[in-house]
């Protein structure tokens, strides 16, 4: 069984009277251990598919399991309970809470698990820091960091759960090109330890960081290949 | 999970101090004020209980009242129409009257030794005043109905008086002076406290003949006042229309076989009076709270304005927390507890400050005050109830959000 199975996946808004048909039948399937890239131009449906894959949108017909689970009949507290435990979301722009310390901001998805001491969750958020090498930056709030660092601390709050699957919109468009290669071979690391990751973005080298690279148009899945010549990051662990 | 909200409400509350403090300021203004307002009303209400309690028995007082001659009247207390006669009528022919004590008033200096004191009220009366007023001699004796038969010089003095004229030294048996006369101290009265208009223990009463004959050196013997004693409240009632048909048969006021003339005196009842005096101060009590509240409402919008703007200002933040997991229930207890917190915290520190400025209008104004646990209950609850009422929409609003829509939201 597939850790992503989606089906004729069709998505359809109404923004004021006009009707955007964003997906449109799109079947896809994502194993356990991946690594996708997923291209494709402005308003080609990638963000909404992504938010499907998130949990975060419903499709409007077709079908979308998530480890088994059917995520287009859940309830919203459901969902919500999905995304806590079984998806790490990573934003283009970082989303941290401003004046909160770096370890807070990576227990943020543990508060809302049930039931973890608080021990627990300090231990938990201590590992997923040092997962990405910010150990020594606990105590540091945003403002404080690079923007780097910030998707790394982005990254660990994704982590601290210990996901499933790992999601990234544009993880990089916000970051030069020298940390764009430091946060892509911390993904690949991560991938090499098992995370199935799945991310956004609209270069082609970015996307050559990735095992397998999906590219969408018009709402439709045009492209879906291995990647030839994959880059592999020169360093694991990027110096800081 | 509570306990978890709680944490991340007082986090976010303390990531915007200011902000925090000058919306809590608000209900902090609201409860001071009502914890305030009810604390001098409720002090005020007491105040006129204590004094309806050293009253003594139910009791009318009879005044001298208006007269005419011809058609021109003449305001109240121009003539003085009460006799000692009017006392003995009372006390043969008004079955409801228990007691009569007459009361005439005047102005002395007490000069004792080297020192002196001017009572607030120096009063002659006979023995009965005592006994209807339920004003106990706490050292010595009252003087008797023979006293007033003979116009001695012996005087009563009040806690007051025996305090600021002989300070530690026993009064009884001391030898004062009331315009140059001598007297002799013979009882010192027991604490009454003070009422609205004076302080009642600032007082020396002596033999009321001794005072119309001796102090005011007149030969007419009318006085200035008459208080009946009653067996109970109820029969205040039957007791007015007895004084008024004895009164004004003595003072032959009707004619026969057409209306006579009007009352010559005047009947009133102090608890009346007094209980009317209460419930002013009831009304004007809860008025003044009503108005409090008033600031305590606007206390409320003002939770509602700033966690309006705080749900808008962290749209964002909402958005990231369903993504990590948080429910609407969540994202609800949130923005709720933050509120609450605000409202709570602010009415705690509204009870204290309530309470301060409470007290000290008690020192400042001499205003009795009392802050009852009842009002600080409801205080706590209404404030606890403001961060409920208001501030459940911010927080429903920040609830509904759609997480896609939030975290994109610039």
């Amino acid at each position: 069984m597939s850790l992503i199975e989606i089906d004729d996946l069709r998505r359809t808004y109404t923004m004021g009277d006009v009707l955007v048909h964003a997906l449109q039948g799109v079947s896809l399937r994502v194993d356990a251990g991946e690594f996708v890239a997923v291209m494709g131009s402005s308003g080609s449906g990638k963000s909404t598919l992504m938010s499907i894959l998130g949990g975060l949108d419903r499709p409007t017909s077709g079908v979308y399991r998530l480890d088994g689970a059917d995520m287009a009949s859940l309830p919203r507290r459901a969902l919500a309970h999905v995304r806590n435990q079984k998806i790490g979301f990573v934003f283009q722009s970082f989303n941290l809470l401003a004046r909160t310390s770096a370890l807070e901001n990576v227990e943020l998805p543990l508060l809302y698990a049930r039931g973890i001491s608080g021990r627990e969750r300090h231990e938990r958020a201590r590992e997923a820091l040092a997962r990405v090498g910010l150990a020594d930056r606990a105590r540091h709030h945003p403002n404080q960091l690079s923007g780097g660092q910030q998707q790394r601390v982005a990254i660990a709050r994704a982590l601290v759960n210990r996901p499933s699957l790992v999601l990234a919109d544009e993880p990089t468009g916000n970051l030069d090109s020298k940390v764009t290669a430091e946060i892509m071979a911390l993904l690949q690391a991560l991938n090499d330890s098992g995370v199935t990751i799945v991310f956004v973005t609209h270069e082609s080298d970015v996307a050559q960081y990735a095992k397998r690279k999906l590219t969408l148009k018009d709402g439709l899945l045009v492209g879906d290949a291995p990647v030839a010549g994959r880059t592999v990051a020169a360093v694991a662990e990027p110096a800081r | 999970m509570t306990g978890m909200t709680f944490r991340i409400a007082v986090r976010a509350l303390g990531r915007n101090k200011v902000r925090s403090s000058l919306t809590m300021l608000g209900v902090i203004i609201g409860v001071a004020a009502v914890i305030a307002m009810v604390a001098i009303g409720s002090g005020a209400t007491e105040s006129v209980k204590k004094q309806m309690s050293t009253m003594g028995q139910n009791q009318l007082m009879v005044l001298p009242g208006s007269s005419s001659s011809g058609a021109v009247m003449f305001g109240s207390g121009t003539v003085q129409t009460l006799t000692p006669k009017d006392a003995a009528a009372i006390r043969r022919d008004c079955p409801s009257a228990t007691s009569v004590a007459i009361v005439v008033r005047t102005r002395a200096q007490v000069v004792w030794g080297n020192a002196n004191w001017a009572p607030n009220s120096v009063q002659g009366c006979s023995p009965e005043f005592l006994v209807i007023r339920d004003w106990p001699v706490t050292e010595g004796d009252a003087f008797t109905e023979a006293d007033v038969n003979a116009a001695a010089q012996v005087c009563l003095v009040g806690q007051t008086v025996a305090d600021n004229l002989f300070g530690t030294e026993s009064p009884v048996g001391q030898r004062v002076r009331l315009k140059n006369l001598p007297f002799r101290v013979i009882g010192v009265l027991g604490r009454k406290g003070a009422n609205t208009y004076q302080d009642q223990d600032d007082v020396v009463l002596l033999p009321w003949t001794t005072v119309k004959k001796k102090l005011q050196g007149s030969s007419f013997n009318n006085v200035d006042q008459l208080m009946v004693g009653a067996e109970s409240a109820a029969a205040l009632v039957p007791l007015e229309a007895e004084i008024r048909a004895v009164l004004r048969a003595s003072h032959k006021l009707d004619r026969e076989g057409g209306p006579g003339a009007m009352d010559d005196f005047q009947i009133r009842n102090m608890a009346e009076f007094l209980a009317a005096s209460a419930q002013l101060t009831t009304i004007m009590s809860g008025l003044l709270a009503a108005i409090a509240s008033v600031s305590l409402l606007v206390g409320g919008i003002g939770i509602m304005n700033i966690m309006l703007v705080s749900v808008t200002e962290r749209t964002r933040e909402i958005g990231l927390r369903m993504a990590v997991g948080a429910t609407s229930g969540d994202v609800l207890s949130q923005f709720l507890v933050e509120s609450i917190v605000l409202s709570g915290i602010g009415g705690v520190l509204g009870i204290a400050a309530g309470a301060g400025g409470a007290s000290a209008v008690a020192k400042l104004a001499n205003w009795p005050v009392i802050v009852s646990p009842t009002a600080i209950a409801v205080a706590v609850a209404f404030s606890g109830a403001v961060g409920v009422i208001f501030g459940f929409y911010p927080a429903w609003r920040a609830s509904r959000l759609d997480p896609i829509d939030a975290l994109r939201y610039e």
